[in-house]
């Protein structure tokens, strides 16, 4: 039988100039959208108070918009977009099943303690 | 029920041969170490919501926190965070350009591109060091406990010291000697530890000098915890003009201890409270460190390109492998600048 450990998937990455220019291209687009949403950001922090009224809408727009960049960031720039499925599923599944139940806990217990904390204050 | 055994067709098998990952042994470890490591970073910024949650203390703003730019001064807020932020983005975007080179096995390509993050990752470090001490270091005029019992932060422009003039000798000055050097440190010094009354310092040799000071400008008062006169609701808090200055003078000039704070530590900060500079010391150290070893393992990997040996090799995955770790940082930085700066 043929050895399956020697097969090398390093090798199937490479590509050629034609398609080094098209990725190039797909590169430069990320970085200006990453910068432009900075830039935003900045904006939007540096001018709307957070006692503003419209600030919980600015807060969740902030939000909103680091899911964006980070999706970015981990589908092009860390190549998952193109991996196998497979990948996708083991690196991400796990990452979500824990980080969401991190945030569900901490939310639920951070409301219930702050009850007591402002009861005996 | 043993022994029977049930003929499998070959074809539906996976068979060993082919992993259904298609991806390196060594990428996918890299992979899985970056998962377990977001998490960490992940319940961070977790126990960072939760104990800001849960403060009853009014928790500090980043843009009132963080508004100096080196050499400027104040009044620039969030910029140099998202300079910072800048520098990093540009470097995990000619990481992966080296990537994208690597690709190619254009060795002359992925040299370059690799030696630009490396320019790209020493800056941030660099601008992550100033920004520590001037956290550390604080601001001029510290954060002051009004005699209500109210905490407030103060804005403005400090009147520069000009000398202190000796009045009552000690073991090191005599009487009429004019002190010029270190006038702020000592100032501060002795503010915090409340050695300063109705204008005259008692430094650490035991003598009194009266302090030579240029008036303060546009000085403000932001109450952030309220006491039983001045409270930190929407309305009240900001305290402007001659009662700004008397409160905090009145503070300052009381002879006791710890009335005014000045900058960050483990023990006390001027900025909000306790756990608030614990939580920036411990967050923006650990993605620091981050940083500085992703540099590391960079310089690494760029003198094995240099050398050949991935060349050599057929493929420059190593190079893929580490900016998969890069990538990671910035990514890390992206949440950190918006839930410690941002929000």
């Amino acid at each position: 039988m043929e050895r399956d450990d020697l097969i090398e998937y390093s090798l199937h990455a490479h590509h050629d100039e034609e398609k080094g220019k098209s990725i190039r291209k797909k590169i430069y687009f990320v970085t200006v959208l990453l910068t432009a949403v900075t830039i935003l950001e900045v904006f939007l922090g540096a001018v709307i108070k957070q006692d503003a009224s419209i600030w919980p809408f600015v807060k969740w727009s902030f939000v909103a918009l680091t899911l964006l960049k980070a999706g970015y960031i981990v589908i092009v720039f860390m190549h998952l977009g193109d991996e196998r499925p497979w990948l996708r599923y083991i690196v991400l599944v796990p990452y979500f099943i824990f980080i969401l139940y991190l945030i569900f806990i901490a939310l639920w217990e951070a409301v219930a303690i702050k009850g007591v904390l402002s009861y005996f204050s | 029920m043993g022994g029977h055994s049930v003929q499998l067709d070959q074809k539906a098998l996976w068979g060993g041969k082919e992993s259904p990952f298609q991806v390196s042994y060594g990428k996918m470890m890299m992979w899985f170490f970056l998962v377990s490591d977001a998490l960490t970073f992940g319940g961070l910024l977790v126990a960072y919501g939760f104990t800001r949650h849960d403060c009853l203390e009014a928790w500090p703003i980043g843009e009132e926190t963080f508004n100096s730019l080196p050499f400027l001064g104040h009044g620039f807020p969030l910029l140099y965070v998202a300079l910072m932020t800048f520098i990093l983005i540009i470097s995990s975007v000619t990481m992966v350009l080296a990537v994208e080179a690597g690709h190619r096995m254009d060795k002359k390509g992925v040299v370059k591109w690799m030696i630009a993050t490396i320019i790209g990752g020493f800056f941030f470090v660099g601008s992550q060091a100033w920004e520590w001490y001037h956290f550390i270091h604080g601001s001029e005029f510290g954060k002051v406990e009004l005699a209500d019992g109210s905490m407030a932060i103060v804005k403005g422009h400090f009147g520069e010291i000009e000398n202190f003039t000796v009045t009552v000798g000690g073991q090191h000055h005599k009487k009429g000697d004019v002190v010029k050097e270190d006038l702020m440190h000592t100032f501060q010094h002795a503010a915090a530890a409340g050695h300063i009354e109705n204008e005259i310092i008692t430094l650490h040799d035991g003598s009194k000098a009266k302090i030579n000071k240029a008036k303060d400008h546009d000085l403000t008062l932001i109450i952030k915890k309220s006491g039983r006169v001045y409270k930190s609701d929407k309305e009240h808090r900001v305290i402007t003009g001659k009662k700004a200055h008397d409160l905090y003078y009145g503070a300052l000039y009381a002879g006791e201890t710890n009335r005014v704070i000045y900058g960050a530590n483990l023990k006390q900060n001027e900025y909000g409270p306790q756990q608030y500079a614990q939580f920036f010391f411990f967050i923006t150290g650990f993605h620091g460190f981050h940083v500085f070893s992703g540099v590391v393992i960079n310089i690494i990997i760029c003198l094995g390109v240099v050398a050949g040996t991935y060349h050599k090799r057929g493929h420059y995955e190593m190079v893929e492998k580490t900016g998969l770790y890069w990538h990671f940082v910035d990514l890390v930085w992206v949440f950190v600048f918006t839930f410690f700066y941002l929000i």
